[in-house]
């Protein structure tokens, strides 16, 4: 912490942030009626609103401030980060937009009940549904910590105070409509709060004749270590390329959707909108690169986006920049936070808080309220106790993790007829487990060194091909029971609605 | 009613001769195997579409990492004063990812269309 350090442009940064945040999602409120607009804002957004909503989402710590940091430290392999991210939306495209939406389900064990028609499946769903958006929670927490204390000072405990308090108040309030509005706005707010100083931040380096730092593997997008190098940007590509479509918080999005096509439109208009956000945050790392390479040998290349315009600006125009970097920082925590919360709460709502306790049971948007206090508080608390990972690692994990486990099921439930509920339990068994065995290795072993240690600390590239192979062998095994309805259900996946069908 | 009068006209008639075609959705809806061979091939249309948008992602984006791994030699190749590597995946996988992506709901919405107009009402 530097004890000269300037805390105003934070300070009112945050501030600026959160209050036009409440306002927006109070805003929304009086839209929210149902417990329909509540979940799925009575799917009637449009894809333009619905595609920034769902960029402000996916748009996080780990895309805002963990690319940059990255790629100071390592270079150009680690573009593929965002490029895998975006890409991960083309895939979504291709093979699970339109058919998910019109599958009529809210949730992913909602869709697994659906179209298996097995309680088992569903509970297994919803136990992954809460380990990935938790995993993916904690580094949005911790990233919130770093952020204050690196702008403002503040102890590292603050930030995932006020990011989880906020998003308690916006979700509990105003639930999936409100949050449409905030989400959309959030995106916006990024993309000036990472384009403007960059701008600035350029016109600076040219002006001091375009340095350049010395290239070597550093502008090799290849993670280096001959085979295992391969290896590794290999198991990131399929992580990251087939995880996006797992992600909680993103599926839920898609049946706010009106129908099919309107998701599939919204899902090319999220190509563009990463497309555009993801070519700044590799300008910041190369900028960093010259001016600040201190901050990877320090361990603290999270905080390059936040530190960067002080760095090469003096007096207020830094001042000023920091501020709304800060400010586009907190916007990401909040963002990513709420989608996430909203759907852990969605599940938990739906088999824990939703259920009969002692007698009584909790109407619709009480439950929904109760699974996000639940949804909210264990993750802070984790992020409190837990050590840092480093944002973007953590939330590789949590991609590595949906890959192995919903992409499978989505693929097989939409596309093969065969799937059947046994199968999809085995699969989803084996992708977990792979995938969390590698996730607790890696955290366990602080010192990676040779192939097992590869091999756990990306594991993608085995777990996924793991499960799809257990779910299909499985399914194959026990195909007297593929269920009844199989052939009703996937007409209603793949016709569009302006066919008449029988739907039911 | 009682009174005698006339009796009433009666049309007799034949079962049509020429039966007015349903629309095909009842074969659909009724899982019959003419049903399943429409919904069959929208299924498969689909798929191979799909398969086939993967397929050219796998093939550029995809093979990048191996292609910088066989030829090492590519890193140093700068066009203008950018990294090729930088280049590649910085700034002009993105457009490409964009341009995939409409080529593929162009022809989803089209094979869609296609379904729609053979299934419906056949008179129309």
């Amino acid at each position: 912490m530097n004890p000269g350090l300037d805390a105003a442009p934070g300070i009112v940064a945050v501030t600026a942030v959160t209050i036009a945040t409440l306002v927006i999602g109070t805003w929304g409120l009086r839209f929210s009626r149902t417990t329909s607009d509540f979940f799925v804002a009575s799917r009637t957004v449009r894809p333009r609103l619905n595609a920034s909503a769902i960029g402000g989402e996916y748009l996080s710590a780990a895309s805002f401030l963990g690319v940059a940091g990255l790629v100071l430290t390592f270079g150009a392999d680690m573009l593929w980060y965002p490029v895998g991210w975006t890409a991960g939306y083309l895939v979504l495209l291709v093979l699970v937009a339109a058919p998910l939406r019109r599958s009529g389900a809210y949730t992913l064990p909602d869709f697994a009940e659906a179209r298996l028609g097995s309680r088992g499946v569903r509970s297994v769903c919803s136990v992954l549904v809460v380990a990935v958006g938790w995993l993916y929670l904690l580094p949005q927490f911790q990233g919130a910590g770093i952020t204050l204390r690196s702008t403002v000072g503040a102890p590292t405990w603050l930030g995932p105070v006020i990011v989880g308090m906020v998003v308690l108040a916006n979700v509990t309030s105003g639930g999936m409509r409100s949050i449409t509005f905030v989400q959309a706005f959030q995106y916006w707010l990024k993309l000036t709060a990472l384009l403007i100083p960059v701008m600035v931040l350029l016109a600076v380096w040219a002006g001091d004749s375009a340095p350049t730092a010395g290239g070597g593997t550093w502008s090799v997008p290849l993670a280096s270590g001959g085979g295992q190098g391969l290896y590794v940007t290999y198991s990131l590509i399929i992580a990251t390329f087939l995880g996006t479509m797992g992600l909680p918080h993103v599926v839920v999005r898609f049946y706010t959707n009106p129908d099919g096509r309107a998701a599939r439109r919204t899902t090319l208009v999220v190509l563009a909108l990463l497309g555009v956000f993801y070519l700044l945050p590799p300008v910041y790392g190369a900028l960093g690169r010259i001016y600040a390479p201190e901050l990877a040998t320090a361990g603290r290349s999270d905080a390059l986006v936040l530190e960067l315009p002080r760095i090469m600006l003096d007096g207020p125009a830094g001042e000023l920049l920091t501020g709304l970097v800060t400010a586009g920082a907190f916007a990401a925590f909040l963002s990513t936070s709420s989608g996430l919360s909203i759907a852990v709460a969605g599940v938990l709502s739906q088999d824990v808080t939703g259920r009969v306790w002692g007698g009584r049971r909790l109407g619709g948007v009480a439950a929904f309220r109760l699974g996000a206090v639940i949804a909210v508080t264990v993750p802070i608390i984790v992020a409190l106790a837990a050590p840092n990972l480093g944002v973007a690692r953590a939330v590789g994990l949590a991609f590595a993790m949906a890959a192995s486990t919903f992409c499978p099921l989505l693929l097989l439930g939409i596309w093969w007829r065969r799937l059947t509920s046994v199968g999809a339990i085995a699969g989803l068994a084996a992708g977990g487990l792979g995938s969390g065995v590698a996730i607790a290795w890696t955290l366990a072993v602080s010192d990676p060194d040779g192939w097992a240690d590869t091999l756990m600390g990306q594991p993608a590239a085995w777990t996924v091909p793991l499960a799809l192979a257990t779910m299909v062998v499985v399914s194959l095994l026990t195909a007297a029971r593929i269920p009844a309805h199989t052939g009703r259900f996937l007409v209603r996946l793949h016709t569009p609605e302006s066919v008449d069908l029988d739907r039911s | 009613m009682s009174q005698a009068g006339p009796p009433e006209r009666v049309r007799v008639t034949g079962p049509p001769r020429r039966r007015t075609p349903a629309a095909r959705t009842t074969d659909i809806d009724a899982e019959t195997r003419l049903g399943g061979m429409y919904m069959g091939s929208l299924l498969r249309e689909q798929l191979r579409l799909a398969i086939g948008v993967l397929t050219v992602l796998a093939l550029t984006v995809g093979l990048l990492p191996l292609l910088f791994h066989l030829v090492p030699r590519l890193s140093t190749v700068h066009i203008l004063w950018l990294p090729l590597g930088w280049l590649l995946l910085g700034v002009a996988v993105y457009p490409w990812l964009l341009a995939l992506g409409w080529a593929y709901v162009r022809r989803a919405e089209r094979n869609e269309d296609d379904f729609a107009e053979l299934v419906s009402d056949v008179e129309k």
